[in-house]
């Protein structure tokens, strides 16, 4: 362990690669199968199972995880500039986007934030106070 | 502008580099105000990070493709990043196994709630066949909801901007929605965001707590699976009434 600095660029490095490797993995399955579901999550899947099976994250790729998911409005960013793109079918047909969009997403959090709670409390009584 | 600085913006323009470097200047800077703000909701970073990058590129007339060469290299990591949601997921799983039956629930109710809500509303506002398609998918997290989109005739790259407007959406107004249904703990809050608005909403249920954060991944992997699963039998379902 001379060169900590180096080790660690080492195993970072070791934890994109699975990362990669796991989406690679997801991909050519679903291309194979012709699966309904996108590679990358097929690669999760196929993460979570052998994490299941190993009973334990090595450090590393707990580290690297966390560090692309704190950053992961980031990676939104380069789509969402593509409304220029968009822009004149979003300006054409604004009202339903717009409307449609945020209606249903403050009605996706109420309903599964309210079944959630209900299906809590009707479980343990005392319901999920933390 | 000298012919010098006239050869350089050339140069520049061509090159991945530039594209690449404001998107994270532009990201940086929307952050830090975002910061500067105690996080208020309602300075989402993405939005405000959108909103300087669609002025800087239409004030130097630079088009969407020759930015997009250079953030690709951040649109890519969106792949990883969906892989990476195994990590948090198994973390949590023996509190997961514990709360099965909830987050089943929640999860089946939210998703077919999302999809049906914004495939009804814009059909009855009058939206086109094509955006209803890119439409549906527009709460699961970005490789996902472009995927789905392209397998049922939707357009991915229109869905991907419904994607960032509902993951925004999402952050800025999940507070007040879940504050006036008096939905307090942390893990039902966080499920209900991430399942409704992705990582986006995940990551601002990860800058209010830890817990939230955690569920909110979860909510976002579990809705990727529920919605690729269940959008085909909705459509079905659509076009057979």
């Amino acid at each position: 362990m001379g060169f900590p600095i180096a080790a660690a660029e080492v195993t970072m490095l070791g934890a994109l690669t699975v990362l990669l490797l796991y989406q690679l993995i997801g991909e050519v399955i679903v291309q194979f199968a012709r699966l309904p579901v996108p590679g990358p999550v097929v690669g999760m899947l196929l993460l979570f199972l052998s994490l299941w099976a190993r009973r334990r994250i090595a450090e590393p790729l707990r580290d690297t995880a966390n560090g692309i998911l704190q950053h992961l409005s980031l990676l939104f960013v380069p789509a969402g500039v593509g409304v220029m793109v968009h822009f004149s079918r979003v300006s054409g047909e604004w009202l339903p986007i717009l409307a449609a969009v945020l209606l249903s997403t403050a009605l996706a959090i109420a309903v599964s934030a309210l079944v959630m709670q209900a299906l809590m409390r009707g479980r343990n009584g005392a319901g999920g106070r933390q | 502008m000298t012919p010098r600085v006239a050869d350089i913006w050339v140069y520049l323009s061509a090159s991945p580099l530039l594209g690449l470097t404001i998107t994270l200047l532009a990201y940086q800077g929307a952050y830090w105000i975002y910061r500067r703000a105690n996080f208020n909701p309602l300075l989402n970073p993405v939005l405000l990070a959108i909103i300087m990058l669609v002025a800087a590129l239409h004030v130097t007339g630079t088009p969407y493709a020759t930015y997009f060469d250079g953030a690709q290299f951040v649109h890519f990591l969106l792949g990883p990043a969906t892989v990476a949601l195994a990590v948090p997921l198994y973390a949590q799983f023996d509190r997961l196994r514990a709360l099965a039956l909830p987050l089943a629930g929640a999860l089946l109710a939210g998703s077919l709630t999302a999809i049906g809500s914004v495939v009804g509303i814009a059909w009855l506002l009058g939206a086109g066949e094509s955006t209803l398609l890119s439409l549906a998918p527009k709460s699961v997290t970005a490789p996902i909801a472009m995927g789905i989109a392209e397998k049922i005739g939707g357009i991915p790259s229109l869905t991907a901007v419904l994607v960032v407007m509902t993951g925004v959406s999402g952050a800025m107004m999940a507070k007040y929605v879940l504050d006036a249904l008096r939905i307090r703990d942390h893990g039902v809050r966080g499920f209900a965001v991430g399942l409704a608005s992705h990582g986006i909403g995940t990551a601002r249920a990860f800058q209010v707590s830890e817990q939230a954060g955690a569920f909110a991944g979860l909510g976002m992997g579990l809705n990727g699976f529920a919605t690729a699963i269940l959008m085909p039998l909705v459509l079905a379902l659509w076009r057979w009434f």
